[in-house]
């Protein structure tokens, strides 16, 4: 290596790293810890089996189909491909979106319709346009961990709603409401993805889906419906989006193609009422004038020859197959003491594990077995989640799902009972005098965390420390030990 | 020179290693040697024959690299390289074995207790652990023995926390300990050769102090460098510092972390590869002492293969 391929920074000085530092916005003080950065890296070595990532099966989409499209677009619209476009998108793609939408039983007005940068900029543009610093912020406990992120960066007071197999627990943010209201405030906006859920893999019940629009109607609160995956159901009674049950005046909606056709392309969407959408159009306009006109027109091609349902049919069976691989690993190699959810779509399991194990560190000796997934605690604003993990199984083949879960099951099975060794066995209930281990009576949520005896049978999702939704301000950095249960 | 840099490998500070690397072969660059740069996985041996340097520079990180495993195979290729030799890095990379060496050279260390996963699981060891409260006192730390990030560190206040605690140390390493929590300041001693850099200090933000991990992050924590020390402080913290470095036989460079307490400095640990990014602390502290990061780096590199004081 004669020279260096391109020229880096000199080395900062102290002085130089705090002047930096004296000028980062209040908002990067939530960006996540190094330390958990770095680990997060590990997980991308080329041997270790992923569990732990979102992402769709891109492998059968035809090649062939690929390039012929490619070669349309280039024959005939090169240079409207290759040029600018409007900021709202082509009309053309929002005719793709209502024809997607309307396989769920929607019928937005197309001109309620925006092309996003894929999804994850309509969450971000939502904020933008309506989210102050402070501002109330509601989301699922847990939530969509990419969701997280955004709700910081916008310096949201973000409060979480406990989930069940319902969904989001209506009851419980009627209560918040109330709450709110007795100190003079109201959320911006209430954000769910009520179809299986990322990252919990529940939907909710077509009863709290119904209270949830009444509530958004009577206190005429925003809904931010996430539904990236309604499409991939491999079982049970499709349920009524909410977007569907509102009609649109009250619950704004964000899709995208990512999981129904490809992340790569970056396509997402937004439908909001005319004068949000105003603002919307400018955030948009600042962010980045425009959603990749090249790749509208591979949506249009690949629409026009109306095989899109075909291939999500495809899906449905690698993903229903893969599933059910999961759910069968996870019955035979997790221990009694876990629990998990039994998706009927989308892309993730939940599981959950005795509270005595942070996942985060499991992380780390997983690894050392080539096995990644998401710790719990990426899914909330509060150092919550701990003992829970996100189990992705729509990216690895039957094998690797299998052999992943057999290596994580033996990596918590290990864990149990070292914590069994160290507090004289007291997890199997029998009486030593060893160390004194936290009990049931000790730990939070303890209703909502008890280890199921019938693992795979239950959805177990931890509560929070006083059975209410807890409040974090978005900007707080957490101590690094929860004052759990005091 | 012909300088191969080690960088990579397989531990939880891979990140960390090819930050550190990649910033050490610009600047060998600018120095004007020629640059192999080499991934510590299992074509590592190969490359190093392949590419007979004259001498390896050693920017891993934590087990695999900073251990020693990487120094005794160069040892084996009759390659010199920079940094503590192998039996330095073993002592270093092991808290436990490092905090027994410096209390058998007089030097001061926060009392501790260790255990093993097996005393645990096949000797009864909590039994044992009833006697620990009186001897050390709450709060504690408990950290894995090997691991160079804040990865697995945790703090437990009263007998509650322990159990967990231990379950999330043992997931880094089959070996822990129990440490008592000593308050103080946050020290940090670059060392060079024979000579110890300006101390650093990290400043832990409201509300962080016991954030482990946010420790060495900037924006979380400020670093003063040169820390406001009085000049006895500052000597006898260098002193001590130096002191651990040769009593765990470093050589060339490394760095030290105190923690500054009402009573004098007491050694947490000696890290044998400290980490070379632009955010890093020994860059911070040779910078504050006039030395560029080239120089450093020179310095580094001119030291590789020399014996370790004895």
């Amino acid at each position: 290596m004669s020279e260096p391929p391109h020229r880096r920074r000199a080395h900062a000085s102290s002085e130089d790293l705090e002047r930096y530092a004296g000028l980062f916005a209040e908002r990067t003080r939530v960006m996540r810890s190094s330390a958990m950065r770095d680990l997060m890296a590990v997980t991308a070595r080329p041997e270790v089996i992923s569990l732990a990532g979102g992402l769709p099966d891109t492998s059968t989409f035809p090649p062939q189909a690929f390039a012929a499209q490619m070669t349309r677009i280039a024959q005939e619209s090169a240079a409207e491909a290759l040029q600018y476009g409007p900021t709202e998108g082509f009309r053309e793609t929002v005719d793709c979106i209502v024809e997607v939408m309307g396989a769920e039983g929607m019928l937005p007005d197309p001109e309620d319709v925006l092309v996003t940068t894929g999804g994850q900029q309509a969450i971000d543009l939502l904020c933008k346009a309506l989210v102050d610093p402070g501002d109330a912020v509601i989301c699922e406990a847990p939530t969509y961990p990419g969701a997280i992120p955004v709700f910081c960066s916008y310096e949201a007071d973000t409060i979480q709603i406990e989930c069940d197999g319902e969904g989001m627990r209506i009851d419980e943010l009627e209560d918040t409401l109330e709450r709110l209201e007795l100190e003079g405030r109201k959320p911006k906006l209430i954000y769910s993805v009520p179809t299986f859920q990322n990252p919990a893999g529940v939907t909710m019940s077509l009863a709290r889906r119904q209270r949830l629009v009444e509530l958004a109607r009577a206190r005429e609160l925003l809904v931010v419906e996430d539904n990236p995956y309604g499409l991939l159901r491999f079982g049970g009674e499709p349920l009524p989006p909410l977007y569907q049950l509102d009609g649109g005046d009250f619950v704004l909606y964000v899709g995208t193609f990512s999981k129904i056709l490809s992340p790569g392309i970056r396509l997402g969407w937004v439908v909001a009422p005319p004068p949000l959408m105003e603002k919307i159009v400018l955030g948009k306009q600042a962010a980045d004038l425009c959603t990749s006109t090249l790749t509208q027109y591979f949506v249009r091609e690949y629409f026009s020859s109306g095989r899109w349902r075909e291939y999500i049919e495809s899906l449905i069976g690698i993903y229903r197959a893969r599933r059910d691989t999961m759910i069968d690993a996870l019955a035979r190699y997790f221990p009694p003491q876990a629990s998990w959810t039994e998706p009927d779509g989308g892309l993730f399991v939940w599981a959950t594990l005795p509270p005595y194990i942070d996942t985060g560190d499991l992380l780390a000796k997983a690894l050392r077995e080539d096995v990644a997934f998401v710790p719990g605690q990426a899914a909330y604003v509060d150092g919550r989640g701990r003992s829970s993990m996100r189990l992705n199984f729509s990216a690895g083949s039957e094998d690797e799902i299998r052999e992943g879960i057999r290596r994580i099951g033996r990596t918590v099975e290990e864990q149990v009972e070292l914590y069994g060794a160290l507090t004289g066995g007291r997890e199997q209930g029998s009486h030593h005098p060893g160390m004194p281990g936290r009990e049931a009576e000790d730990m939070p949520g303890n209703d909502e965390t008890q280890p199921s005896a019938e693992p795979g049978h239950s959805v177990t999702l931890p509560g929070p420390a006083d059975g209410r939704a807890e409040r974090v301000k978005g900007g707080d950095v957490l101590p690094f030990k929860k004052a759990e249960g005091a | 020179m012909k300088v191969a840099v080690l960088k990579g490998g397989r531990s939880l500070e891979r990140g960390v290693s090819l930050r550190s690397g990649a910033r050490v072969e610009d600047a060998l660059v600018r120095l004007g040697h020629e640059v192999v740069p080499v991934e510590a996985d299992a074509g590592l041996v190969k490359r190093l024959v392949e590419s007979r340097p004259d001498v390896a520079f050693v920017a891993l990180h934590g087990p695999g690299g900073e251990d020693g495993t990487a120094q005794e195979l160069l040892e084996i290729l009759g390659i010199s390289f920079t940094g503590p030799s192998v039996a330095a890095c073993a002592r270093c990379i092991d808290k436990v074995l490092a905090k027994h060496e410096l209390r058998a050279a007089g030097l001061p260390t926060p009392d501790w207790f260790a255990f093993n996963e097996t005393a645990f699981r096949e000797l009864g060891a909590a039994d044992a652990l009833a006697g620990i409260e009186e001897r050390l006192g709450f709060p504690l730390v408990i950290k894995p023995s090997r691991g160079g990030s804040a990865l697995g560190i945790k703090f437990a206040e009263n007998w509650f926390d322990v159990p967990e605690a231990l379950v999330s140390a043992f997931s880094y390493d089959d070996k822990v300990l129990l440490e008592r929590f000593v308050k103080g300041r946050e020290l940090s001693v670059g060392v060079v050769g024979d000579q110890a850099l300006p101390v650093v200090e990290a400043i832990p933000h409201e509300g962080d102090s016991y954030d482990f991990e946010a420790r060495y992050e900037i924006g979380r924590t400020t670093f003063v460098c040169p820390a406001e020390l009085s000049e006895e402080e500052a000597a006898s913290v260098a002193e001590i510092a130096l002191g651990a470095y040769e009593a765990l036989g470093c050589s060339g460079f490394s760095r030290v972390d105190l923690i500054l307490a009402a009573d004098g400095p007491q050694v947490l640990e000696v890290n044998a590869i400290p980490g070379l990014t632009d955010t890093s602390l020994l860059p911070q502290a040779a910078e504050a002492a006039g030395l560029s990061f080239e120089q450093l780096i020179a310095k580094i590199l001119e030291l590789a293969g020399e014996p370790a004081r004895a």
